[in-house]
């Protein structure tokens, strides 16, 4: 009964986790239809961005000592070219009419540049801010909990930073291949994922040695339920992913922009005849599951505590299995792909536990290959007929 | 028999004749890869030698992988996953039957798998280790074809991604699996005590293969790669090529025109992963290269992709072309030439030649010429060796290929295809799109 209890409380927390990151994969398959699998990789960013944040800003729980900060030199440069290139983004009309391939050059160019500057600017500033949440907890009395309130500041920042890198990689490497035919932009995927990894492994971004994340939640047994413990972490972990669920849930279904966002994944090119901006929705979505990659990535190197090199197979893995949770509960459906990402947390803990741990992630991939041959439209998806 | 009526007479071709037409080439190929064997390579030194070895393999398994992911228009992103398989066949059976026929793993075969001073060799041309390794091969091609039937099978009810993922989870299987074999046997006393069937599962491990006999020589390199592309150009050629291009434009349509759409796709997974699985038995038995897991894992697949890539999807000539390119590669990053010289002759050509419709080519060459320079000098300045960031080059080349040009060098046309006066002897199907 404790072993029920306690592969079922690890199996929802961890399947919550996979559910953040399938949420990722459907929202974009719903609006371009197609799988980016350079989804994993943004996960795998999100995390180093905050053990690295973390690490600068010192948050440990019973560390007294606070760590280095980052220079603040290097503020001025980036803001003013940020802003600097925001008003360069939108060049004057007649700029436009004249020379327009020069213009939207420019335009995309100032963007970009942007989006680097704002990268480098919420780094700088994600790292003040933990430091600043954390010492305002600490002298308020917090002591246990301080740590935990930096580290929700540096989760916020790490979400933003990913934003941007998702609206920089839909920008820059899909936007153009908007109809370009779909084994073009698989491999784009493809040449992506690996770029990602391959920078990620530069010495000076994240480099080739595995770290550990510092612990930012005090390891405090809430309650005991018929013999099992119920961690303080899994139920923060469980609850922000809830929490994260729920908005996006009420984002979708119930705002402007996210009507608009059903709308382009039922046709897009109806939708754009009916008034919505659609490259704008496009990237929305991606910002909007690169973010919530970035928050699946920090809960799970929170949960467990090694970080891997970004090239490594624990990340690909991760990845998979979130895909696998997508088409699982229907690629495109965004209550789908919760559900989904619960069952395959579910289905890996509950095999590791009374079948065989060596075989975890063996579990998964059986049922996606199942879920292929006998209902490829998954769970909750609608088969749609291809017609000529 | 000659038939009765005169037209029929004169339009059917002789028996003979059409044997000698098409076993000539294959014949032509085999002296080709003698006459590198036995006059190119002794005279090139022992580096260069291993990169043309090098090329030669690399061509086997871009023109293998250009049939399915070109010919027939599927997403095979796990190609290296049957040069695995092959490669470990015919390692084993080269391995345990040299110890069964000989008593020990040594070479044992002639000049055709002799590497060194052609002159110094005293013995037959092709001896009995000659006849095992090309048996080794063949196995390894036969056992990664049948890979290929269970690999192309679920392409009935996936499409585009999810073949690409099940290719990819082949691929990584198969690596999987050959890390799980048992310890190699190394002595004699060992071999024998284990059955015979048995000795195919002690294959290394993690550790990988080693002492393999070094069979692998520029003959043989070369005259398969030879019947790689014999057979690759043939198979376009025939109805099984056109089949397989009506699936990668139109598979409904083609569905509908009564093409058995499974049918072929499996094919074209066999025949792409039975040369892989040749490719793979030629790079076991090479000196300098040791057979473990990692080596043939996902890097490996995707060099090979961006070769089919680069090249251009459906074109066996610009596969070729790529192949060499991208082998020679890593070499010309680790101590980079400089380029102006080549750049400008070819600037300076294009403008003669084509003047005003070549000046947007001349201007983006001396563009990448001058990027090229500018790594150059910082690499050279900096001391960095380039060819470790060569996966960064590949994947930044790879995207944008695709933005850019996402037809490759030579899209779907032939290198012989360039003239328009050329094309007319050749009509083969191709894309509508314009010269």
């Amino acid at each position: 009964m404790n072993k029920l209890l306690q592969t079922l409380m690890d199996g929802v927390a961890v399947g919550s986790l996979y559910a953040l990151i399938a949420l990722g994969y459907t929202m974009v398959y719903g609006v371009l239809q197609f799988i980016n699998f350079a989804h994993g990789d943004v996960v795998m960013v999100g995390a180093w961005i905050c053990f690295l944040l973390v690490a600068a800003a010192g948050l440990a729980v019973g560390e007294p000592q606070l760590g280095a900060l980052y220079p603040a030199d290097w503020i001025a440069i980036p803001l003013l070219l940020g802003m600097l290139a925001l008003l360069m983004a939108r060049v004057p009309r007649r700029c436009l009419s004249r020379w327009p391939q020069t213009c939207h050059a420019v335009e995309l160019a100032a963007t970009v540049i942007a989006a680097v500057c704002g990268i480098r600017f919420l780094l700088l500033g994600g790292g003040w801010a933990g430091y600043g949440l954390h010492g305002a907890a600490a002298s308020q009395g917090w002591t246990r909990l301080a740590p935990a309130l930096g580290g929700a500041a540096i989760l916020v920042t790490a979400m933003c930073i990913c934003a941007v890198l998702g609206y920089l990689f839909e920008r820059l490497a899909y936007r153009p291949l908007r109809d370009a035919p779909r084994l073009n932009v698989l491999i784009t995927a493809i040449g992506l994922s690996l770029l990602i990894q391959n920078v990620g492994q530069l010495k000076f971004v994240f480099g080739t040695e595995p770290q550990a994340m510092a612990v930012l939640l005090p390891d405090v047994v809430l309650v005991e339920v018929a013999g099992v413990s119920v961690r303080l972490l899994d139920v923060g972990i469980l609850t922000t992913t809830i929490l994260l669920m729920a908005s996006l849930d009420y984002l979708v279904f119930r705002t402007k922009i996210g009507t608009a966002m059903r709308a382009a994944s039922f046709d897009r090119h109806t939708a754009a005849l009916m008034g919505i901006p659609v490259d704008r929705v496009v990237t929305f979505t991606f910002v909007m599951g690169s973010a919530l990659a970035a928050a699946g990535g920090f809960l799970f190197v929170s949960k467990y505590r090694s970080l891997q090199q970004p090239a490594d197979m624990a990340w690909v893995l991760m990845g998979l299995k979130a895909f696998v949770a997508a088409v699982v509960g229907g690629i495109g459906n965004i209550r789908g792909a919760m559900v989904g990402g619960l069952l395959i947390g579910l289905l890996e803990f509950f095999g590791a536990a009374y079948l065989s741990p060596q075989l975890r992630d063996v579990y998964v991939f059986t049922l996606l290959i199942a879920m292929l041959l006998l209902r490829p439209s998954g769970l909750f998806g609608r088969h749609a007929l291809e017609k000529v | 028999m000659k038939p009765a009526d005169p037209l029929a007479r004169e339009l059917r071709p002789s028996i003979a004749l059409t044997f000698v037409k098409s076993g000539a080439p294959i014949l032509m190929g085999a002296g080709l890869a003698l006459l590198v064997h036995m006059v190119l390579a002794p005279r090139m030194q022992p580096l260069h030698a291993k990169i043309l070895q090098d090329i030669g393999i690399n061509i086997i398994l871009a023109v293998s992988l250009n049939i399915v992911n070109g010919f027939t228009g599927q997403f095979s992103i796990g190609h290296a996953g049957f040069m695995a398989v092959g490669g470990y066949t015919a390692a084993g059976v080269s391995y345990y039957a040299s110890y069964a026929l000989w008593g020990s793993p040594a070479a044992n075969g002639g000049v055709l798998s002799f590497m060194g001073e052609w002159s110094s060799f005293e013995g037959p041309l092709f001896a009995g280790g000659d006849g095992l390794f090309l048996l080794a091969c063949l196995a390894g091609g036969t056992v990664a074809a049948i890979a290929g039937v269970v690999v192309g099978l679920p392409s009935l009810r996936l499409r585009g991604d999810y073949l690409a993922i099940v290719t990819l989870g082949f691929g990584e299987i198969v690596r999987v699996l050959i890390q799980q074999s048992r310890e190699q046997l190394l002595t004699k006393q060992a071999v024998e005590e284990v059955g015979c069937w048995e000795r195919f599962l002690h294959l290394g491990g993690a550790l990988g293969f080693t002492r393999l006999p070094f069979y692998t020589t520029h003959f043989w390199v070369w005259f398969f790669a030879f019947i790689t592309l014999l057979v690759s150009f043939r198979l376009r050629q025939s109805s099984y090529g056109r089949a397989f291009l009506s699936i990668r434009e139109n598979e409904i349509a083609a569905e509908a025109m009564g093409v058995p759409v499974t049918r072929y796709k499996v094919m074209a997974f066999v025949f792409a992963a039975f040369f892989a699985g040749i490719a793979g038995g030629l790079f076991a038995h090479q000196l300098g290269t040791t057979l473990n897991p990692g080596e043939l894992g996902f890097q490996k697949s995707f060099d090979i992709l961006i070769m089919v890539v680069l090249g251009g999807l459906g074109s066996i000539s610009g596969a070729v072309v790529a192949a060499v390119a991208l082998t020679i590669l890593p070499e010309v990053l680790r101590d980079p030439p400089h380029a102006w010289p080549l750049a400008l002759a070819i600037i300076i050509g294009i403008l003669i030649f084509k003047r005003r419709a070549g000046i947007r080519g001349a201007v983006l060459l001396a563009a990448l010429t001058g990027a090229f320079e500018l790594m150059r000098a910082v690499a050279v300045w900096q001391e960095i060796d380039l060819s470790k960031y060569r996966m960064i080059l590949y994947a930044l080349s790879l995207i944008l290929i695709m933005i850019l040009r996402p037809q490759g060098l030579f899209g779907v046309r032939e290198i012989w295809d360039w003239r328009p006066q050329w094309r007319k002897r050749h009509p083969l199907p191709t894309r509508g799109d314009p010269a």
